[in-house]
């Protein structure tokens, strides 16, 4: 099991990588709607990603108010 | 006809299978239109079905499948008809979108939803009419009405039900959330998972394969194992309709449409 960094880490590597934003330019603490320039529809779309990542399950309701990449991690490491 | 170009969906007919493509944007939210067209679709599948042994529904556009039912629209039919007229008005609207659907679900063609991303809604009751749901691997299934105080309305906990049981139709339906593709194919939603925009090419293969088989055996076993379950669809189409007259729906929808916010998908 990655530890809360590890994971963390692997969040920022995805999104920067489906999103196709350089992964210096993204931060833990960043809004990922702003860094990504993302609406809900593609928040799905990451959702998605982290799911078949992470082979988890996250409920979208437990994303609800989350909006940086550390809190986003910390909900799939306590699915883990 | 054996090709149509509407506004909202297309069809073809080449080599036994049937393909309707889904293409109004930004995500196929099901309209009146939408409805007309696939009334001309069914009016048009018994012709086709004399030549075709499947059926094919999928999206041209990139973010999904189907957002469902057109918000908009339903928002407006409550401006202009009031919270209780509306009611009849939208219960002649679900009885015209259930034949539809009843039609494709019974059709004695093998029918298959290729899905991809969004398929909330009333188009994952879309998908629900067909024998078979084959999914890329970046499809999300929801039924997300409870938020906007409504139930689905064409046809998805009856057909669900029948399809998977009670159980699954209460997760999905009283919690609201979206489920992905993996998860779908654990419950016996989904039938293939394949790769990113490869639904259709899936899709595909598998009917090329059903046109080996016995059209009469095949017709007479989805016969055999797949009743429509009238009386409960028609308690479905009852229950939306008294729910939709009241006013924390009116409010739920405007709401939804009014949301200049980032997240109207999200919970």
């Amino acid at each position: 099991m990655p530890t809360t960094d590890q994971a963390l880490d692997e969040v920022l590597n995805l999104a920067a990588n489906h999103f196709k934003v350089p992964r210096e330019k993204l931060s833990p603490d960043d809004d990922f709607f702003k860094a990504l320039g993302i609406d809900s529809l593609q928040t799905l779309d990451l959702l998605t990603k982290l799911e078949n990542h992470f082979h988890v399950e996250l409920p979208d309701y437990e994303l609800q108010g989350v909006t940086d990449f550390r809190t986003l991690a910390s909900k799939i490491q306590a699915r883990l | 006809m054996e090709q149509f170009q509407g506004q909202t969906l297309s069809w073809s007919l080449t080599d036994g299978i049937i393909e309707v493509a889904l293409h109004r944007e930004p995500l196929n939210e099901i309209s009146s239109l939408t409805l007309e067209e696939l009334e001309t679709f069914v009016g048009a599948l018994e012709d086709l079905t004399r030549n075709a042994h499947a059926l094919i529904l999928y999206s041209t556009l990139k973010a999904g499948f189907c957002a469902g039912a057109d918000l908009r629209e339903l928002y407006q039919w409550i401006q202009k008809f009031g919270s209780e007229e509306v009611a009849n008005h939208a219960r002649a609207y679900l009885e015209r979108i259930h034949r539809v659907m009843n039609v494709i679900d019974a059709c004695p063609l093998t029918t298959i939803a290729a899905v991809h991303g969004v398929t909330f809604g009333g188009g994952f009751e879309l998908a629900l009419v067909c024998d078979l749901i084959i999914a890329d691997k970046m499809a999300r299934f929801c039924f997300p009405e409870l938020r906007l105080g409504l139930i689905p309305g064409y046809g998805g906990i009856p057909r669900l039900k029948r399809d998977l049981g009670n159980a699954v139709v209460r997760d999905l339906l009283l919690t609201g959330r979206s489920f992905n593709t993996t998860k779908a194919q654990q419950i016996g939603l989904v039938s293939q998972v394949v790769g990113e925009g490869e639904s259709l090419r899936a899709a595909r293969a598998t009917a090329t394969q059903m046109g080996k088989f016995d059209r009469t055996t095949a017709a007479a076993a989805k016969r055999f194992i797949k009743p429509i379950p009238l009386e409960e669809l028609q308690r479905e189409i009852d229950l939306f309709c008294e729910l939709l007259a009241r006013p924390a729906v009116e409010a739920g929808l405007k709401k939804f449409v009014e949301s200049t916010d980032t997240q109207p998908y999200l919970p």
